[in-house]
């Protein structure tokens, strides 16, 4: 028997498995998928959290739901990938062999990588909101907060869906207006990137946005440090901003496993080839997802068109073909930006986001580059084809590459 | 893409003045760089500026922070060196793509 192993069933494993188990001859190929943890989340769902839109029953379902028959699934931690020797080794002692591996292993949030952050005032008046506990406390808070500063902060480039952000200050904006609150809260933006959004047009459209909800921008802000006891945050160049409530979006780095494998760079992401999806150290090896140091978002879309790709070129490599399939970076993103209306955008490593119709050119029936209603029900409907359709790698009406048709230069 | 004659040589610009060719890179055309920039060169920046053309050869991401792991100097150091935005100023007087630092 031959052995495919792919580690980590979130989004990216989880597709994965099922589109290799479809494809694989079960006599021939035996299919095995490892994680830590039982429970799938639907992270998506966690930026209507604090809004009291989502409860944690909306966004969590068991793993082994998702998974097709004929796949052995392992719930263990992983100590190494010895790459060379093809084997992994999980932490209590365990083996497991392969002939192809598929590193689906994700990204995670360190916010103990900036000082101060992860003090006394850790969700008490500081609160990340891409953990289920961080926008829990977050919803908690939001409840008796009479107002004031309201502060988000991008700590560091990469994140994973780097457009939540902005939907999270849009929706408070909405939120603390529907409440009678929002003459009380100043809402500021505080960033890294020299907008709210680096590819030219959708940055202008998005900051424009932001400036009619009177949400203030502060680009070019690398934070250095949070001083929980003064209530500001410092950049390097020692910038400060006050807070009275800090909503933060951590440093992100790959899983420590990938870094002790010797098969990262220096943040963990697994280095792989941007268009083939192959390790740059291990032909064998494959990468999916937020686990790899691809140059384009973080973010389910992205893992599902890179599925297509993945499972092409996987089975080049099986059959000792040259590759036939080449990611291109696509991405497609759903926008909230309150009062029930969102945004789309549709893009790749080599074109920014355009304005225009999806998927279908001229007739939609989502709007790309602007805000509508059919964007927000877009995005609604999502977490249905998310749980239904995408994670069981079944045809979704939407090529894998992106497509120029229907949109406006 | 437009074309600017820098320390004597015609170099291939963006609009936003980015090398889009790091190869047509020189010393010389570095420091006339930096002086547009306000900054004059020392050994350190020249150090930094050879890591990042080395990084971004290998296609690696540029970011603030990897330059605070390369041993050369910290991220503080690293402000100090190219004040304001030091990651898009840096990879401006290395000849290098400005950093898509992004999505």
């Amino acid at each position: 028997m031959k052995k495919l192993l792919i580690l980590g069933a979130g989004t990216g494993g989880t597709i994965m498995a099922n589109k290799m188990r479809k494809i694989l001859a079960r006599e021939e190929w035996e299919i095995t998928i490892v994680d830590q943890l039982k429970t799938h989340y639907y992270q998506p769902g966690f930026l209507f959290i604090p809004f009291g839109m989502y409860t944690h029953a909306d966004v969590v379902k068991p793993k082994t739901s998702f998974l097709p028959l004929g796949v052995n699934i392992i719930f263990a931690e992983i100590e190494k990938i010895n790459a060379p020797e093809n084997h992994v080794i999980l932490n209590d002692g365990v083996s497991l062999k392969y002939d192809f591996l598929i590193i689906a292993t994700g990204t995670r949030t360190v916010p103990e990588e900036t000082p101060g952050m992860k003090g006394p005032s850790w969700h008490k008046n500081i609160f990340d909101f891409y953990t289920i506990e961080g926008a829990l406390a977050l919803a908690n808070f939001f409840k008796t907060w009479q107002g004031g500063e309201l502060v988000l902060n991008i700590a560091e480039i990469p994140i994973k869906c780097p457009v939540a952000p902005l939907e999270f200050v849009m929706f408070a904006d909405a939120f603390f207006v529907e409440r009678g609150l929002r003459k009380k809260v100043n809402i500021t933006y505080v960033t890294p990137m020299s907008g709210a959004f680096t590819k030219p047009r959708a940055s202008k459209m998005l900051g424009n946005l932001l400036e009619d909800k009177n949400i203030r921008i502060v680009p070019d802000f690398y934070l250095e440090k949070v001083d929980s006891e003064r209530k500001v945050i410092v950049s390097y160049d020692e910038r400060e901003i006050p807070y009275d409530c800090l909503v933060t979006v951590p440093v992100h780095k790959g899983d420590p496993l990938i870094g002790r494998s010797g098969l990262g760079d220096d943040m963990n992401f697994a280095k792989a080839h941007k268009h083939t999806l192959q390790s740059d150290l291990f032909p064998n090896i494959f990468v999916i997802g937020d686990a790899g140091n691809f140059p384009t978002s973080k973010a389910g879309s992205v893992v599902h068109f890179q599925a297509d790709v993945l499972t092409e070129n996987l089975l080049c490599a099986i059959e000792n073909r040259p590759f036939t399939a080449s990611f291109d970076g696509h991405a497609n993103c759903y926008i909230e930006t309150g009062f029930g209306k969102g945004a789309l955008i549709d893009f790749n490593y080599d074109t920014e986001p355009l304005p225009g119709f999806f998927p279908f050119p001229g007739i939609g029936p989502f709007g790309l580059l602007k805000e509508s209603r059919t964007n927000h029900y877009g995005k609604l409907m999502f977490r249905w084809i998310y749980w239904h359709i995408l994670l069981k790698g079944k045809e979704m009406p939407i090529d894998s590459k992106m497509t120029m048709a229907g949109k406006k230069m | 893409m437009s074309q600017k004659a820098i320390a004597g040589v015609t170099v291939d610009v963006t609009e936003e003045g980015y090398l889009t060719d790091p190869s047509q890179w020189t010393k010389e055309i570095a420091v006339e760089i930096a002086k547009e920039e306000g900054l004059e060169l020392t050994e350190q920046h020249f150090a930094i500026l050879n890591y990042l053309r080395e990084k971004q050869k290998k296609s690696e991401t540029l970011t603030i922070r990897l330059v605070g792991h390369s041993g050369i100097v910290d991220i503080k150091g690293f402000y100090g060196l190219f004040p304001g935005a030091p990651m898009k100023k840096a990879a401006k007087v290395a000849g290098i793509p400005k950093p898509a630092s992004c999505v």
